[in-house]
Order: structure tokens, then C-alpha cells, then sequence
């Protein structure tokens, strides 16, 4: 007993001082990845240091919130980040990213033409597209038989506590505000208050908010259908055919998620070549293979034809992936409201605290 | 050593001693140093960021401005926001209220197995709460949901005709959050508990005491610190809570929890947050003060 | 206490409520063998996760990190805690109020707050976040449960037994490490154990306050969370469950064994 009373703190004491050697040291042969969770396949990760002997440090976040919030308080060392459409507006017009030089990344060249030189970031001054997607209706066609073309259809009383929507204010409201034939990213305090008391009606036909996992409801019968991302139809859709996928008629939202540099990133050099390698049209297949959203890398599609074809058919068969050109005309982004953030989320904890 | 540099006489270092031996305010600052150092500068200077953040403004890209504006509070001052608070106290109150029904038994069935026996059932309370906090969660609504556990085995069995409708419930969320705080509950109640006197009950039935009366008038006095502690470490952060309601009651509602946390991580108004922050801590510590003051929590003195 | 066995009531009730506690944990057991990746049904037995739990290099140092930040950060908070509240206890001083009202901010305040406060402060402060910061920060909520718990069980402690040390000759230092210490050890466990568990598992504050490269495991998971959270996970706990479980149970046959001495 003696003996242990003086082992433990010895032991313990060597953690405390192992620990505080944990501290960094600066190393050049690591790149820091900052990036939304379940989103890099590990095999594009140990690619890259096979091939290059870099280290890969992947740190995640689950919203383009919580990687604003951590660069706006200043938290640095982060070398390549993924933000969104939105995002990128944002950080730009703050001065927060660095500019890319494209020389340094070729297999630019690989990314489909429509998708090069986007609303938000004309020149591709700071950001190369990775993913994109959509946020749509998935509908368990084993429960709902009628076929579903309109969101508004939602609030039919036959779907009370059968629905799941995402657990976010600018896709919920957004959705609404469609529903109600206004812009999505509306600053109008008037059509606010109206998405709002149209968006109360709705509730006792919502069974779960969940932006994490919604297709978890839907496929295990909590939910027969929901505004969820593209991303979470397809999975669903994998282990249950009959999970549709359906932009209707109001419209439905679209984002892209790009790869882009922080400014004082402390390994430029390096997250150059990682940005370039990730466009390499085999490290965006391994992405498709795990990830089912939409991507934007042309050569790796033409690729994965030839070479993957299970693949491609999955990917081009199903809508979640690969949305029918139809839709695109009806597909809107989310746009940054500025100011009247305060206004859209005084609408939305109304909504949630009015019970 | 020191007594020929600085010319003072050697008797300082020995009253130095003398000092801390016998004069007790001196010992209660020596002991608390250490916590008091470490808190201030890892919780009240980063509190104090805080407070300051409250007066600030929020930039049109969601950063922060210096600029100095008590808006954030007036805007609090709405009777949406006051019942968020409300309801928040509310979920608090019920989780502290169940956790001691159910704790309470449980801490007494501890404390009076033999001794031997008592560290090993303690462990095995916290045991569970070694495993990841989302599975267990996810445990839960796998046992509750619609085609879960629960409701496969009723309804084999002939119990229920219909599914109960369980999951995305109040119901629920209670089921969890007593599951999540039992322990901040039992373990206090335990030493509590574990510390009266058999003396003191033996005493209570010579003099003609029945076990009831025994327990209404000596244990249950007794067991009051425990109950404090345990009522703090349980309804403060339950109160502030806003996970388990969200994964276990399907997010429909808006606690203060989420409310502070939108504030940071949704709709980047870091002030309002701030703000909405710091009336929750006014609102709790004066609770909490209060509480434990009237029930003679620290009222020990040395004399 | 008492050591007359309890009624058989109460221990009714606390198989019942053994049964609460452990029951997810059954579930959470019997779904580690799940042959879908997402765990959401059954669909199949496989030992398939455990193979992939002792390869996953990434999950592996994820609970290095949590274990060694848990015991520094429990062992530095127990010491700390304990004196602190002994001085609650027993003594008054200038800047006891302001004391005691430090000592609940960490219980009061939510996570996300000092989350982000502990964020900008270290920031501004210029540490560099890491692993140690994540430690810095857990010491700092986790002094408040030990010093609560510790002086639940100091109230009321019956000095008279310190004073006859003394008056045998003892002094102040032998007088706490044999007589005072030891009386109270139940409760400085307690607060150990709660600060430990508190640990392990925490993960706002964590997330904000951990650099590049510095996972912990509760961050892990939670990032698992969008996508699937595999049944690796659920093995990972069974493992660490059953592995403590084992020691316990030894344990406890060792010290039968000891007292039929």
C-alpha cells in the first residue's frame, strides 16, 4: 500500500511534464486541415503523406458558424479550411483569407466549367470548389404512396409528427419563405413575421429537428419524409431504395463547400499542394466513394466512367448526387443577411420558444 | 540566511510560522490561495472578457466591434425571453426533483450495505458514465423510439396494442437527463449519508424512536448538505442544458442553453450572447447563494 | 453508517435502479456487434468494428490524450479542491464571499460561454492551444464539483477528534495527514471520481479550447456524429467498460481475500 501511495504521484507527475512537452513545435512537414467533419476520406489523407511524407493534422467543425466563430476569435495555425458559398463572402470581406495562387494548383483545371468562377467568389481569388449539394425533400416512398411536388404539401394534417427538417434557421425559414413565393434570403421584417406564423402551423407536423443525422429518423420509421441534405438522402437512400429525393416546385436550396487558405496560414507552401492534390481526379473519387454528395471535378466523373463504373451509375442515377439541370433553375443559395441576422433569429427562437 | 541581507532580525521568519500556526485567518487564506490564483485567472479574468464582450457590439459580418452599447440587455428584457428562462428552470427543477427521489434510495442503500462493499457499488453508478456520452444517448432512443426496445418487448408481450409514443416527448427528455445527473446526485448524498454516527441512531431508538421517526428526525437532517450539494451540482447545469433535450426531444424547443449557444455558434451575436450569459450567472449565483446560505451550508467556524 | 443489512425494500429499489443505469449500457454493448455501419438496426453479428477499433491509429491517440488530460487535470483539481474546501469550511477571511462565488461560476456558467472565454483569453494571453490548454481548462471546471462534494462531507465534522490528536502531542500536519484526511477521504474520492468522469467526457469546453492536432475523444466521436457513429465506437466502450469492470471485480475478490486473513 505503501509503495503504490508514492507510485501514483511519480507517475502522474511524469504525465503533467509529458504533456506540457506536448506543446507544438514548429514542423514543416505537416499540414494543418481544418475542415467539416466525416468530409475528407482518411485513404485521401494517407495518399497525401505517402506520397509526400507530409503529416496531415485533420481538426473538424459541424458548422461554417463554428469555423467562423474559432478564426473571428483568433485562433490560428490552420492551413487549409472548407467554408462554404457564404462563408467565403464573409471571411473575404474581413480580410481573414489568404489569396491563392492557381499556378500553384493545376488540377484547377479539372473542375467543371459551370462551377469555376461562382457568385461568390468571381475570380477563384480565394477558393477552389470541393463538394456541392443540395437541401431537398426526401420522402419514404413505402409510407407516403402519393407522389409529393410541392413543400407546401407538408402541412397536410395526414403528416402530423411524421416529419424531420434540418435544425437550421436559414433553411427551415428559408423553405417557408419559398413556400410563401419570397426570396429565401429576405431581410423584410414583414415577410419574416409572415414565414414565421406560417412556419408555427407547421409544428405539430414536425416531429424532430435534426441537421446531424436526419436520415437516422427516416429510416428508422420515426419520419416518412423531410427537408434534409442531399448528402443524407443518398446514404439513405443506400440502405433503402425507396427514399426519393425531390426538389419541388417552390424551390429548393443549393450550396458549395470550397477549399481555401486562412489568412497566416503557417504552411502555405504545402497547402497549396494539398489543395492541388485533392483536385487530382483520383483522390475526388475516393471522396464520391465515401461521401455521397455532389461533386464538381469533371475529370474525376469522366474517371470514375471508366474506371468505377458501379460508381458512376449509383452517382448519376440518383438525384441526391446528381440533380436533374431542371432543378437548377429553381435552386437558390444562402446568402449572408448581415444585420438582420438578429431579426431571423429573434423569428426563429419565437418559433422554438412559443410553446 | 536572509536575516544578515536584509538586516532584519531572524525572529521574522520564525513569527512567519507562528502566524500561520495560530492565527486562523491566516490558515484559511493559505488554503484557499491556491484555488483562488488558479480561478483568477482561468475563470475570472476570461469572465471578465465576457462581461466586457456584453457591452460590445456585433459587427455586420458577425465579429465583434468595439463599440460600447447596452442594447444586448435591453433587448433581454422581453417576456419571450423570460419564458425561455422560465421553462428552463423548469426543465431543472424536475431533473433535480427526480434525481433526488431516485438517488436518495439508492445513497442510502450504499451507505448502509457493509463498508467493504460501498466504494465498489459507487463505482459501478459512475461506471457507465465512462462510456462515450452520445452512444449512451443513442442507447436511449434505440430503447424508446417508436420500434425501439421498449416498445417491441410491450407489445410482444400484449401490453400496449399501439406503440408508445416516447421519443421527441417531455417524457423522454427526463428519462435522460436524470439518467446523465444521478451521479452528481448519489455521490454527494452518499457521503453525506455515510457519515452519521451509528451512535447517533442508536441513540434515537433506545430513546423509543421507530425506524420512520428515526429517519424523518436524524438521517434526513443530517443528509441536508448532501442535498445541497447534490441540488446544485444538478439543477445549475441542468438548467443550462441543452443536448439531451435536443437529441432526446427532437430540438422543438428553445432552452436558455440554446439560446446563449445560437447566440454564439448560429446567428455570430457574440454580445447578446454575452449578455444573455451574464443574466443567467446573476440569476443563479444569487440563487445559489442564497440556498445554501439559509440551509446552513457554511456555517462551520473554526473557533 | 449503520452496518445492519438494509431492508429489503431498499434493495429492490436498487436493483431496479442499477437495472436503469445499466441498461443502456446493454443496448449500447450488444450494438458494438452490429453489422450496419450506421447503427441504426440490427442487421447482423460481426466482430468486424473491434478489428477496426485496434488499427484506427487516429482513435487510439484520441484516448491517450483523453486519459492523460483526465488524471492531471483530476489529480491537480482534487488537491487544489480539497484545500479549498477545507477553508470554506472552517475558516473565515477577507474574501471568503468572493471566493465562494468564484468557486460556482464554473457550475453556473454555460459551457459555451467559458468555452469561448477561455478561447479568447488564451488568445489574448498568446498560449498556444493544445493539449495543454484543453488540461488548463478542465482543472478550472472541475476544482468547483471537488470542493462541493468535499465539504458536503466536512459539515459537520466532529473536530473533537483533532483536538485529542493534538493534545497527544500531534502536530498540525500529522494531525490532517492521519486523522483529519483520512476521515474525509470518502469525500475527496468522490470529488476525484466525479472530476475524472467530468473529464472524459467533456466536450464543449474542450472544443474550444484544443489546437491542430490535439484530439481528444469525446471530440472524436462527436465528429462522427454527421455521418455515422459506427459501431467502433460502441466497442471502444464496451472495451474500456469491461476492462475497468474487470479490475473493479478483482479488486474487490483481492480485498475478500485480504480480510479472511
Amino acid at each position: 500500500m505503501k509503495i503504490y501511495k508514492l507510485v501514483v504521484p511519480i507517475v502522474v507527475l511524469a504525465m503533467l511534464l509529458s504533456a506540457c512537452g506536448g506543446a507544438q513545435k514548429p514542423n514543416d512537414a505537416e499540414v494543418n486541415l481544418y475542415a467539416w467533419s466525416e468530409y475528407i476520406p482518411q485513404a485521401l489523407l494517407e495518399g497525401f503523406t505517402q506520397k509526400t511524407g507530409i503529416k496531415v493534422n485533420y481538426d473538424t467543425y459541424s458548422s461554417n458558424e463554428e469555423l467562423m466563430a474559432k478564426l473571428q476569435a483568433g485562433a490560428s495555425g490552420y492551413d487549409v479550411i472548407i467554408p462554404s458559398d457564404y462563408t467565403v463572402t464573409i471571411l473575404t470581406k474581413q480580410g481573414l483569407l489568404e489569396e491563392l495562387d492557381l499556378s500553384k494548383i493545376p488540377n484547377f483545371k479539372n473542375i467543371a466549367d459551370d462551377l469555376k468562377k461562382p457568385y461568390f467568389d468571381p475570380e477563384n481569388k480565394y477558393s477552389v470548389p470541393y463538394q456541392w449539394g443540395t437541401a431537398a425533400l426526401a420522402i419514404n416512398t413505402e409510407k407516403v404512396t402519393k407522389p409529393i411536388t410541392k413543400y407546401a404539401e407538408l402541412w397536410n394534417p395526414e403528416f402530423a409528427q411524421q416529419i424531420v427538417v434540418l435544425d437550421d434557421e436559414r433553411e427551415v425559414l428559408g423553405m417557408v419563405l419559398m413556400v410563401l413565393g419570397y426570396d429565401r434570403n429576405t431581410t423584410d421584417p414583414k415577410q419574416l413575421e409572415e414565414a414565421k406564423v406560417k412556419l408555427l402551423e407547421l409544428m405539430p407536423n414536425i416531429r424532430l429537428f435534426d441537421s446531424d443525422s436526419p436520415k437516422t429518423a427516416l429510416l428508422s420509421g420515426e419520419v416518412s419524409l423531410g427537408l434534409v441534405w442531399n448528402g443524407e438522402a443518398a446514404i439513405a437512400h443506400g440502405e433503402n431504395p425507396a427514399i426519393a429525393y425531390v426538389c419541388p416546385e417552390e424551390g429548393c436550396s443549393i450550396w458549395f463547400d470550397n477549399l481555401a487558405i486562412p489568412k497566416g496560414a503557417p504552411h502555405k507552401g504545402v497547402a497549396h499542394y494539398f489543395i492541388d492534390y485533392v483536385l487530382d481526379p483520383e483522390a475526388s473519387v475516393l471522396i464520391a466513394q465515401e461521401f455521397p454528395y455532389s461533386n464538381p471535378n469533371a475529370a474525376a466523373l469522366e474517371l470514375m466512367k471508366t474506371k468505377y463504373p458501379e460508381l458512376y451509375k449509383t452517382y448519376m442515377g440518383y438525384e441526391a448526387t446528381n440533380p436533374p439541370k431542371d432543378w437548377m433553375a429553381r435552386m437558390h443559395p444562402v446568402k449572408d443577411v448581415g444585420d438582420a441576422t438578429a431579426l431571423w433569429d429573434r423569428v426563429w427562437t419565437e418559433v422554438k420558444g412559443g410553446q | 540566511m536572509s536575516n544578515i541581507q536584509t538586516g532584519k532580525p531572524a525572529l521574522t521568519r520564525f513569527s512567519l510560522r507562528k502566524i500561520l500556526r495560530e492565527n486562523p485567518t491566516a490558515q484559511g487564506l493559505a488554503l484557499i490561495s491556491p484555488t483562488a490564483i488558479y480561478l483568477l485567472l482561468f475563470m475570472v479574468l476570461p469572465m471578465i472578457l465576457v462581461v466586457l464582450l456584453s457591452f460590445m457590439t456585433r459587427g455586420p459580418y458577425g465579429n465583434v466591434v468595439y463599440r460600447v452599447n447596452v442594447q444586448n440587455y435591453a433587448r433581454l428584457a422581453d417576456p419571450l425571453y423570460l419564458r425561455i428562462l422560465v421553462f428552463s428552470l423548469g426543465v431543472g427543477a424536475a431533473t433535480t426533483v427526480f434525481t433526488i427521489l431516485i438517488g436518495y434510495p439508492l445513497a442510502y442503500f450504499i451507505a448502509r450495505t457493509p463498508a467493504r462493499h460501498r466504494s465498489f457499488l459507487l463505482f459501478l453508478i459512475l461506471l457507465p458514465f465512462w462510456t462515450n456520452f452520445i452512444i449512451r444517448i443513442y442507447a436511449w432512443i434505440m430503447i424508446l423510439r417508436t420500434e425501439g426496445f421498449l416498445n417491441s418487448v410491450l407489445l410482444h408481450m400484449g401490453v400496449i396494442n399501439v406503440p408508445l409514443n416516447i421519443l421527441y416527448t417531455p417524457t423522454a427528455v427526463l428519462i435522460a437527463m436524470v439518467y446523465e445527473f444521478l451521479p452528481f446526485m448519489v455521490l454527494p448524498l452518499y457521503t453525506s449519508l455515510e457519515k452519521i454516527e451509528n451512535a447517533q441512531l442508536e441513540a434515537a431508538a433506545d430513546l423509543g424512536a421507530r425506524p420512520w421517526r428515526t429517519f424523518l428526525r436524524v438521517t434526513l437532517p443530517l443528509s441536508v448538505p448532501g442535498m445541497i450539494a447534490g441540488s446544485i451540482l444538478v439543477f445549475i447545469p441542468a438548467m443550462g442544458m441543452f443536448v439531451v433535450p435536443d437529441l432526446m426531444g427532437g430540438a422543438k424547443t428553445i432552452l436558455i442553453g440554446n439560446l446563449i449557444r445560437n447566440q454564439f455558434l448560429v446567428s455570430r451575436d457574440w454580445p447578446f450572447g454575452a449578455a444573455a450569459s451574464m443574466l443567467l450567472l446573476i440569476l443563479t449565483l444569487v440563487f445559489t447563494l442564497l440556498y445554501t446560505r439559509k440551509a446552513g451550508f457554511g456555517e462551520e467556524l473554526l473557533v | 453508517m449503520s452496518e445492519k443489512k438494509p431492508a429489503f425494500w431498499l434493495r429492490v429499489f436498487a436493483i431496479l435502479a442499477y437495472t436503469y443505469i445499466y441498461f443502456p449500457i446493454l443496448i449500447l454493448i450488444i450494438f458494438s456487434f452490429n453489422t450496419q455501419k450506421i447503427n441504426v438496426r440490427w442487421e447482423g453479428f460481426t466482430l468486424h468494428w473491434y478489428d477496426v477499433l485496434f488499427h484506427d491509429s487516429n482513435v487510439l491517440l484520441a484516448v491517450r490524450n483523453t486519459l492523460m488530460i483526465a488524471c492531471v487535470s483530476t489529480l491537480v483539481a482534487t488537491v487544489i479542491g480539497t484545500l479549498a474546501a477545507l477553508a470554506l469550511q472552517r475558516y473565515r477571511f477577507p474574501g471568503y464571499t468572493a471566493a465562494e462565488s468564484a468557486l460556482y461560476i464554473p457550475v453556473i456558467v454555460p459551457e459555451v460561454v467559458m468555452g469561448i472565454s477561455l478561447l479568447a483569453f488564451f488568445v489574448m494571453v498568446g498560449l498556444k492551444l493544445g493539449l495543454a490548454t484543453i488540461a488548463l481548462s478542465h482543472i478550472a471546471f472541475n476544482i468547483p464539483f471537488v470542493t462541493l462534494v468535499v465539504r458536503a462531507r466536512l459539515h459537520g465534522f466532529d473536530k473533537s477528534i483533532e483536538e485529542a490528536s493534538m493534545d497527544l502531542g500531534a502536530n498540525e500536519m500529522t494531525t490532517f495527514w492521519r486523522v483529519t484526511l483520512p476521515t474525509i477521504m470518502p469525500g475527496v474520492l468522490s470529488g476525484a471520481l466525479l472530476a475524472f468522469t467530468l473529464s472524459l467526457d467533456d466536450y464543449v469546453i474542450t472544443y474550444f479550447t484544443a489546437g491542430p492536432g490535439a484530439t481528444t475523444l469525446p471530440l472524436r466521436v462527436f465528429s462522427m456524429v454527421r455521418f455515422a457513429v459506427t459501431p467502433e465506437v460502441n466497442a471502444l466502450s464496451t472495451l474500456w467498460v469491461f476492462t475497468i469492470f474487470v479490475v473493479l471485480l478483482a479488486s474487490q475478490v483481492i480485498q475478500r481475500r485480504q480480510e479472511h486473513h
